[in-house]
């Protein structure tokens, strides 16, 4: 969602010739179709499932795939997999949205502050210079433990240990556009911070913006799937990916399907991200070729 | 006598664009032709057609290259390569960009006469050294040992030709050789060039967008537009009696040397530099780099001050200290009798609005995320007061008064030409009725019948509005045509201040002399022709 607004402002030609250049990249083409099958699949996951994600058919666990009324069979509980991992996969692309948000939210004006007075850069550098130290998913776990458990939290923890990265990206822009020509033009036309930030500096970093969104995405669908995994995110019997992860080791030697399913579906959704974001940044890199 | 080179009906295309049509031309042994053109004309495309290195999905799509007579048209990548370098040398655009930067001048140099077989092993660094000093490398043995970037554009430049020429080839591809570099080190680069050429024998193909320079230094010209050849003769028929109407426009539009301007009486001034000055501490040594050094002069209404100098001589520091973007380190500027140093809120404010500028960059200068009406009405939202309908009107009569179609008011800077883009910055740099304009290097980056289009427009504008410009540029002949005033500056110094034609004909310093004598084409274009205005 958040990325969706963030496209809708470029102007239309820069969208027109970005969207050109997407759809002659095959790799890209790949993620985007990936992405489309992931989005749909999480986003109507109520139409799409065969039952509730918790419900339980004690008569019939640990069903094969391709079973009749169970597509892709059942776990230890009698609950349906299919359906388990479309709301997985939901619940997942919430948890990274909400974690892009929170990154965007907080990492874009720090950035941009950061980037523009030295002064705030001395202070916002050093304190995200301090987050880096720790590895994003220790900071993310140590969050999570003392915030509790729960799709929001592990959302915010996964989203507050992204900060820093974003930061950087955008200060990197802020430090390139502020010594630009229409910059200093602006400065000539009694423009102030708020307005050259906002209107001249912002409006062109977002490429760079959107492109990060796309690779802290995919980090934090991986970090929602381990804090599950560890018991920190998504509480039971809530469905998870990381949660079916975890519960599917158990029984792994009875039967690998109610662990290879989530697994999967996580793959595809890492894959579609990377592929489409690493294509959106070629299309949108004005120094690439038109 | 056999020719060199023969290109007969040449035609490339990128994918399905046509970039050179039916192209022709010849040179013989040691002959000098130039290929001159504007952006976009096609001119390097045949050059690179010419050795082989068409970029990306670049292809001969029709016509015969002749190299003494053997077709080299589709001639596999091998022959390709021991023509390059061996045959013919290319001498590229950019000095920055084309030398290795991790590897040692010489060795570069070596590499060249090692691959093509010239030399062995153990004598190739010490032909280098040789090679570097005939390009006019001064202590050649201690400067191969150098890395690029210790040395001067020129420099570099002087490296990239004793590669071009480490083979003895006997045709040399100069592509734009100089339009990167100061045009007295332009001339250095030129004489030394058609010296070396002279004792070598070797042929000369010159692409450039500068008809001066044309005339200056080869025998014959083939003129371009559009990926076609328009006209081609002798130098001298071409320039004085060109067939073409491009060509005609062409040479009309070459900048003189003569002074445009009558003299005029002086009117108060609307600005007023005092013995300003600008230091910058040089980081880690200590020291302190006067980039401008106690500078003065005025700007009449309605006149132009021009500063004119090489890169690093200041002068855009001067413009930028003006505008207020940096702060001077000593010295006072005044506008309209009013210290600008210090100024905060409603006198900023005024200030700004009678001061507004035009940058060199039309690229750069405009936010290409905004559309060309949002641009122009910026300053009117900054400062202005207008209301949203009012401002709709204003950026409309002001885009008449550059001479902009209105339906450009909702395309975005990316879908310009230079020229329309330099407009719309102009147009922007009126909107609040300013008494003075502040141009650093305007019309730079423009090709040359734009420059002129935009020159037009700017002594226009200043007669019907009664404008004044601080006017910044490196080319005097640009200066010629519409100062009234000039100051040429040097390592941040003035060397000599005084009115356009006092400065321009009867300059009393060596430097202000030198910078004359460089600027290319001046002695043809001053001497037998009178170039229209």
């Amino acid at each position: 969602m958040t990325t969706a607004e963030i496209t809708a402002t470029p102007a239309p030609l820069v969208r027109g010739r970005t969207l050109r250049r997407l759809r002659r990249n095959p790799l890209g083409v790949v993620g985007g179709v990936l992405l489309l099958i992931v989005v749909v699949a999480g986003a109507f996951a109520p139409l799409l499932a065969p039952y509730p994600p918790t419900e339980v058919h004690f008569a019939t666990p640990f069903q094969q795939p391709a079973t009749v009324g169970f597509a892709l069979g059942t776990d230890d509980l009698g609950r349906d997999v299919l359906s388990r991992v479309l709301y997985g996969i939901q619940a997942s692309l919430e948890v990274g949205l909400l974690a892009v948000l929170v990154a965007v939210v907080v990492g874009v004006p720090l950035g941009l502050l950061a980037g523009y007075w030295r002064w705030v850069d001395a202070v916002v550098s050093r304190l995200a210079d301090l987050m880096l130290a720790f590895p994003a998913l220790v900071l993310a776990v140590g969050l999570a433990a003392i915030n509790g458990g729960g799709l929001a939290n592990a959302a915010v923890a996964l989203g507050v240990a992204q900060i820093p990265t974003m930061i950087r990206v955008v200060r990197a822009e802020t430090l390139r556009l502020k010594e630009s020509e229409f910059v200093l033009a602006a400065h000539t036309m009694h423009a102030g911070p708020s307005r050259i930030l906002g209107q001249h500096i912002l409006p062109n970093a977002l490429s760079a913006i959107i492109v990060q969104a796309t690779v802290i995405m995919p980090t934090a669908v991986l970090g929602e799937a381990i804090l599950s995994f560890l018991g920190l995110g998504i509480q039971p019997p809530n469905p998870s990916l990381g949660i079916m992860l975890s519960d599917a080791q158990q029984y792994l030697f009875r039967t690998p399907w109610p662990g290879i399913f989530p697994g999967v579906a996580l793959g595809l959704i890492c894959l579609g991200f990377n592929l489409f974001g690493d294509a959106l940044r070629d299309a949108l890199d004005p120094r690439s070729g038109s | 006598m056999t020719l060199l080179l023969e290109v007969d009906d040449l035609s490339v295309s990128f994918g399905d664009t046509s970039a050179v049509r039916g192209v022709s031309l010849s040179l013989a042994p040691g002959e000098r032709v130039a290929v001159v053109g504007q952006s976009g004309s096609g001119k390097s495309t045949t050059a690179h057609a010419i050795i082989g290195l068409l970029p990306g999905s670049g292809r001969v799509t029709g016509g015969a290259i002749r190299w003494r007579g053997e077709d080299i048209t589709h001639a596999e990548e091998r022959r390709l390569r021991r023509l390059r370098g061996r045959e013919v040398g290319l001498v590229p655009q950019d000095p920055m960009s084309n030398l290795n930067p991790v590897s040692k001048v010489g060795r570069q140099v070596a590499e060249t006469l090692l691959a093509h077989g010239m030399s062995t092993r153990r004598q190739a660094w010490r032909h280098a050294v040789d090679l570097l000093g005939q390009a006019g490398i001064p202590e050649p043995a201690r400067r191969a040992k150098q890395y690029p970037h210790e040395f001067s554009g020129g420099m570099r430049q002087r490296v990239l030709i004793a590669i071009a020429l480490a083979c003895r080839p006997d045709l040399l591809i100069a592509d734009e050789p100089t339009s990167a570099l100061d045009v007295t080190v332009q001339r250095q680069i030129l004489d030394h060039l058609e010296a070396l050429t002279d004792e070598l024998g070797t042929a000369l193909l010159l692409v450039t967008h500068d008809l001066g320079l044309a005339v200056d230094r080869t025998s014959r010209v083939v003129v371009m537009s559009e990926g076609e050849i328009v006209e081609t003769g002798p130098v001298r028929q071409v320039l004085t009696e060109p067939r073409a109407d491009y060509t005609k426009r062409l040479v009309a539009a070459v900048p003189s040397l003569t002074a445009a301007r009558e003299p005029v009486a002086d009117t108060e001034p609307v600005l007023e530099v005092v013995n300003i000055s600008k230091e910058y501490r040089i980081r880690g040594r200590g020291g302190v780099l006067r980039a401008v050094d106690d500078v003065s002069f005025t700007v009449g209404r309605a006149r132009t001050t021009a500063v004119v100098g090489e890169s690093g001589s200041g002068k855009t520091t001067i413009a930028r200290m003006v505008l207020g973007l940096v702060h001077a380190t000593s010295g006072t500027i005044r506008l309209d009798g009013a210290e600008l140093d210090g100024l905060r809120g409603d006198g900023l404010r005024a200030a700004r609005m009678a001061m507004q500028p035009v940058f060199q960059d039309p690229y750069a200068s405009l936010n290409p995320m905004w559309t060309v009406e949002r641009v122009v009405a910026e300053p009117l939202r900054t400062l202005g007061s207008a209301d949203r309908a009012t401002r709709r009107a204003r950026v409309a009569e002001l885009l008449d008064q550059v001479a902009m179609p209105q339906s450009m008011a909702h395309r975005y800077p990316n879908e310009l030409s230079g020229g329309q883009r330099q407009r719309v910055a102009i147009a922007r740099a009126l909107a609040l009725g300013p008494r003075l304009v502040v141009c650093d290097e305007p019309v730079s980056a423009l090709d040359v019948l734009v420059q002129d289009q935009i020159l037009g427009l700017l002594s226009e504008l200043q007669r019907e509005l009664g404008l004044s410009y601080l006017f910044i540029s490196h080319d005097l002949a640009v200066v010629a045509a519409l100062a009234h005033e000039v100051l040429v500056m040097r390592n941040g110094a003035v060397v000599e201040h005084g009115p356009v034609a006092q400065v321009l004909s009867a300059p009393t310093e060596p430097y202000t002399r030198q910078l004359l004598d460089a600027v290319p084409g001046a002695s043809v274009f001053d001497g037998s022709i009178v170039v229209p205005r």
